[in-house]
């Protein structure tokens, strides 16, 4: 098994160079870059130096007078080290910019989670025990409304009947006007209060597909053979759903979610972006915006190591869950 | 005879040449593991298998499931490629064609699979499965071409209505027909029959093993029969080919095979047929263990772990085929001192021998097939069955009881049914007495 | 004509299933009430044996299937008893409603859809008692199913939960209905029920996973499971159907063995004829959803009756009976969902004559065991009465 997870790792390495340098010629071949917006905003106020001249001193200064190949090389020396270099667009070193943001992703992507999962699963199994009960009907229904209609028609929608017409919350933002006079603990219910908009956002645009999952998945095992064996044996139906069918349907459910959970640190851009919440994913939205590279740069190869781990959890755990997989 | 001769113009290879010799076949799948897939060992699923066979024969192959017989049809066809040794099929080896010639013997060569439900096509209608494969090899002008397609499946035993149905629409048993006659379609020589009744009733088993033996006698067909029903094997075959762990332990005859059957694993393997008949005693060779994996088979003959007789020489030497009989070749330590048989020597004189004898068979059996067929009734059956010579004694003797029984209750309903007859209400008292059942109805049911 | 009639009953129109359904969905829910019912007096299923001698007795079962194309009358009155220590045949082919009849006695029918209409299906407890499985709720059901009957299926490979170890799937069975045995008792039991299935090295097989196992090794599993409360009734639904002839010979060997060990009755299903001349005292022939004969194995091997077993018996090639041709039942067996209310063999029967274009036939004993549903049987005597 460990041997299996190294030559994981090892393989993760190397596609974790190509996609990097991917990345990097991508952002080298922008149409406008931030160099540029900033040359001309400086000659348009400084007409002494021309747009040019400008222009080659700014490339100098960011490293840009170099082809995208070396680029690439002296960006990966630096970061091998460690060294991600400052953002252009926020002025500051990106892991401090990233450190300061990343946990209001987080916070908001686990309560998400939380909630999909203490949703979907329970509803998923009981709709597949009673399949085509009036519960069973009524799930499919919202899950299907969930998985169909994108993410920014629930923000509008939430927005208009909590925000505007209820005016239980605020309509965006993270801390509310009066956030700096509150004592710490007020300050962090502060916080929690504008974080249930995005979270129940999330709950409902994430919870549909993983609850047809669970139900699919329950209804498989809930005809197998092994199922009416163990009614065979006399077990209560209890005993039953809950021993011998949850086990089963748990498989593919802990390998999915054991895969999502690096994506915990990956941000909601669009419910980010819609509600002002400075999380990593809205953080970046702009710096992309901005032609930053080497924010954008640390957020991408983030991003796919991210996603390589996710992999990994989720084979590992395949193994871990199911004796049949099991890697002798 | 001579009409379905002009429609299959191609059929004159005299019964003295084979129509397909297989030397030995190897399939070996490589097993890959580690990063760059490197080949770690093997999975021997065919090892050196050798037989010969002549046109209008059939030869079975038999053996339990993870044997290799799926993968040695396969392999014969080249649909699967061999890892040594040469299909030869009318003269051709068929690893030595290219891909157009390999594609213009296609036709001749056909397979019919177990699963009816999973190998036709969903959304085509039953007429283009059939005729699809036909048209693009140009098996008949396209004058003729519909009622060539009609013909095959009347013989089939399907209508010419069904061509615009869809697969769906039919049950297990016309499914298959549906099979047999894409195959039968192309006007091939040689079928290679994958488990063709397996998934069936027994009543359509029945049906379809007759069709392929109707079939065979009116085209001359030649089949490779895959099963593993022994007792439908030895219906069909000619020869038998007894299979463990890839190897071709035991071929010969049917008769020869199952009247003396010589490979322990063969007799093993008979024995454990059960017999449908309460007094036969079994004489049962319980076999222990379950077959070793293919991937790593035992040195020296591989069924020596399971076998009854095995002896020091069978756990270091792979045993050479011995023939026994003149064409009856079996593997195995115990026949040493019977001549050994490298290839297919020495058994040519006996199978061409079969061959003629089949062959002569089978037009005497196609001239009275057409008028027999449909009209033969549970009676006739019943008591051809009871007539035939029955080989263990107890089993003459159920036999015996029962055919006399069955006269008896023959002539009780004939009675019965004058006595209807005549209708007359006196007549009902003075039913037939003194025979059991007679008496049977006056015990009141509980 | 024919065929006209026949593609309407093919094809349904939305309103037809939908009526259907609503209609179906009321019955079946007044029979999920009763089933699902949490307390019920003992004394609303208790009842007695008709014959003490008899360990099961089924009688005039009825299990239909409510879909939404039709009713499909899966098994239509079907009785036959089980004697203590006998061994029971129940052979037909695929549809005949042999299976259903075994899941009918577990309980185990596909719910909602599948009911026991009417009926009883009476198993013997202790002291002389005896319960009506028919009438039971489903947690009462839950108490005997595996204790005094309990089920072999035919697929091994499937057939034990791919995630637990076969031991601790057998210490559960042992330990439900044995509360009071202790945890190494309950393995102790499992080890000895493991050698009992001759399982060689037992010890290592308690920590391996299904997976790890041959079809046979699993079948002999399932019959650990199944025997490991000593249970009055065994359910073998095809036990050997999915495995090979050497490995059924085992198979058998092992389940006739075990049956007088612990003084049992087997109801054996199967559709291979050879199997239940092997193992069977008495078998019951089934076509349609009904019993078409009955009758010891002798009676039923040697003076088989009804056309229908003559032509099963005929339609199968057997090792050392040569024929030139076999017999093949002509025609197919007809739509479930539209039974006619005469014979169900009358046409595919090459006997039938003038009474069986009346009703249904009734059982006709040809001897005190030896019972057949055919009008060929029936004496002018009985038929004027």
């Amino acid at each position: 098994m460990r041997k299996y997870i190294v030559k994981r790792l090892l393989w993760s390495i190397l596609i974790l160079f190509f996609v990097s340098f991917l990345i990097y010629l991508l952002m080298r071949s922008l149409p406008s870059s931030y160099v540029e917006t900033v040359a001309r905003e400086r000659a348009a106020s400084n007409p002494q130096v021309s747009y040019k001249q400008w222009l080659e001193r700014l490339n100098e200064l960011y490293g840009l007078n170099v082809n995208p190949l070396q680029g690439f090389f002296i960006w990966l020396s630096q970061a091998i080290r460690g060294h991600f270099g400052d953002s252009w667009y926020y002025g500051v070193p990106v892991t401090q910019k990233f450190g300061s943001v990343i946990w209001y992703s987080f916070a908001l992507g686990a309560a998400a989670l939380i909630f999909q999962v203490a949703l979907a699963i329970p509803l998923g199994i009981q709709s597949a025990r009673k399949q085509y009960s009036a519960l069973d009907y009524a799930t499919t229904v919202f899950a299907l409304i969930g998985i169909s209609l994108p993410g920014f028609f629930f923000i509008t929608i939430l927005k208009m009947v909590f925000a505007v017409n209820l005016g239980w919350f605020d309509l965006n933002g993270i801390v509310g006007r009066m956030h700096d006079s509150y004592s710490p603990f007020r300050q962090f219910l502060d916080i929690c209060q504008h974080m249930v908009l995005p979270t129940l956002n999330l709950v409902i645009i994430g919870t549909g597909s993983l609850l047809r999952y669970t139900r699919t998945n329950m209804l498989e095992v809930l005809n197998s053979d092994y199922i009416r064996t163990a009614r065979a044996e006399g077990l209560s139906e209890r005993r039953v759903i809950n021993h011998h069918a949850f086990r089963n349907t748990l498989i593919p459910l802990v390998t999915i979610i054991g895969g999502t959970l690096p994506g915990l640190f990956s941000g909601a851009l669009i419910t980010e972006t819609l509600f002002k919440i400075p999380g990593i994913g809205y953080t970046s939205y702009e710096a992309m915006l901005a032609g930053d590279i080497p924010f954008t740069m640390f957020y991408l190869t983030f991003m796919a190591i991210l996603t390589l781990l996710g992999t990994l959890i989720s084979d590992v755990l395949y193994a871990v869950v199911d004796p049949r997989v099991r890697v002798s | 005879m001579a009409k379905h001769t002009t429609s299959h113009p191609s059929q004159t290879t005299p019964p003295s040449q084979e129509l397909l010799s297989v030397s030995h076949l190897k399939t070996y799948f490589p097993i890959k593991s580690g990063v760059l897939q490197r080949v770690t060992g093997y999975v021997k699923a065919v090892d050196d298998i050798s037989f010969k066979l002549y046109p209008g024969q059939t030869m079975s192959l038999v053996g339990e499931s993870g044997c290799g017989k799926t993968t040695a049809g396969r392999t014969i066809l080249r649909l699967t490629p061999k890892s040594a040794g040469e299909v030869v099929f009318e003269g051709k080896d068929i690893y030595k064609l290219d891909a157009q010639e390999l594609r213009a013997l296609r036709p001749q060569m056909q397979l019919i699979f177990q699963d009816p439900y999973s190998s036709l096509s969903p959304r085509m209608p039953v007429g283009e499965i059939i005729a699809e494969a036909p048209r693009q090899h140009h098996i008949v002008p396209k004058e003729q071409f519909d009622t060539y397609i009609d013909k095959i499946m009347k013989d089939c035993g399907l209508q010419p209505y069904h061509r615009d149905r869809y697969p769906h629409e039919f049950s297990g048993g016309q499914r298959q027909r549906i099979c047999i006659a894409r195959a039968l379609a192309l006007n091939p020589k040689f079928i290679v029959c994958d488990e063709p009744v397996s998934a069936l009733d027994v009543s359509i088993q029945a049906q379809i093993i007759n069709l392929l033996m109707d079939l065979q006698a009116q085209y001359n067909l030649t089949y490779l029969f895959i099963s593993h029903d022994l007792s439908v094997v030895e219906h069909i075959s000619d020869l038998i080919g007894v299979m463990y762990l890839g190897d071709l332990v035991e071929r010969g005859t049917k008769k020869e095979v199952f009247a003396r059957p010589l490979h322990p694993y063969t007799q093993a393997l008979f024995s454990a047929i059960p017999v449908p008949d309460p007094d036969y005693k079994m004489n049962r060779i319980i076999l222990e263990g379950s077959i070793p994996s293919p991937a790593n088979p035992p040195a020296g003959c591989k069924f020596h772990t399971r076998c009854r007789y095995c002896m020091e020489i069978c756990k270091q030497q792979v045993p050479p085929s011995y023939e026994v009989e003149p064409g009856h070749v079996v593997n195995c330590h115990l026949y040493e001192g019977s001549p050994v048989v490298d290839d297919l020597t020495g058994s040519d004189d006996m199978e061409v021998q079969l061959a003629r004898e089949k062959l002569a068979a089978a037009e005497d059996r196609a001239a009275g097939a057409a008028a027999a067929r449909g009209q033969l009734s549970v009676d006739d059956i019943v008591s051809e069955n009871l007539s035939e010579e029955a080989r263990t004694d107890s089993q003459e003797a159920v036999l015996d009881r029962s055919s006399e029984w069955m006269k008896e209750r023959e002539q009780q309903l004939e009675r019965m049914q004058a006595d209807r007859r005549q209708a007359e209400p006196a007549a009902a008292g003075a039913a037939p007495a003194g025979d059991e059942s007679a008496e049977a109805p006056a015990s009141p049911e509980k | 004509m024919a065929r006209k009639s026949k593609k309407s009953a093919n094809y349904l129109s939305a309103r037809t299933i939908r009526r259907t359904a609503k209609e179906n969905r009321r019955i079946t829910r007044q029979f999920e009430q009763k089933l699902n019912r949490k307390h019920v007096a003992p004394s609303e299923y208790a009842t007695v044996m008709k014959d003490p001698a008899n360990v099961l007795e089924v009688e005039d079962l009825k299990t239909y299937f409510f879909t939404d194309a039709g009713t499909v009358k899966a098994v239509d009155g079907v009785s036959f008893e089980v004697p203590r220590g006998k061994t029971i045949g129940l052979v037909g082919e695929s549809g005949c409603g042999k299976s259903v009849t075994s899941l009918s006695i577990m309980q185990l029918l596909q719910r909602p859809q599948g009911q026991i209409v009417s009926g009883a299906i009476r198993l013997t407890q202790d002291h002389g008692q005896a319960v009506d499985i028919t009438k039971m709720p489903i947690h009462a059901m839950e108490k005997i199913r595996g204790k005094d009957v309990s089920m072999i299926f035919q697929e091994p490979m499937t057939s034990l939960n791919p995630v637990f170890k076969i031991g601790s799937q057998l210490d559960e069975v042992i330990g439900l209905h044995n509360p009071d045995m202790d945890k190494d008792a309950v393995k102790k039991r499992t080890i000895e029920m493991l050698e009992l299935v001759s399982i060689a090295n037992s010890g290592a097989v308690y920590d391996m996973y299904p997976h790890q196992l041959s079809g046979g090794m699993r079948q002999r599993v399932m019959i650990a499971i199944a025997l490991a409360c000593s249970p009055k009734v065994i359910i073998a639904d095809e036990p050997t159907t999915a495995l090979d002839v050497t490995i059924q010979a085992q198979i058998l060997d092992i389940l006739r063995r075990l049956k007088d060990q612990i003084n049992s009755s087997i109801v054996l299903i199967t559709h291979d004829l050879g199997v239940i001349a092997e193992m069977a005292d008495e078998v019951v022939v089934m076509y349609a959803g009904r019993i078409v004969e009955k009758g010891t194995v002798e009676e039923i091997f040697k003076h088989p009756s009804h056309p229908y077993t003559l032509g099963l018996m005929a339609s199968k090639p057997v090792v050392s009976r040569h024929v030139e041709r076999l017999y093949s039942i002509p025609g197919n067996v007809p739509n479930p969902i539209e039974m006619p209310d005469y014979c169900y063999f009358r046409d595919r029967c090459d006997r039938a004559f003038e009474p069986c274009y009346g009703e249904y036939p009734p059982m006709i004993s040809l001897s005190p065991t030896h019972k057949v549903a055919c009008y060929c049987y029936q004496q002018p005597a009985d038929k004027k009465e």
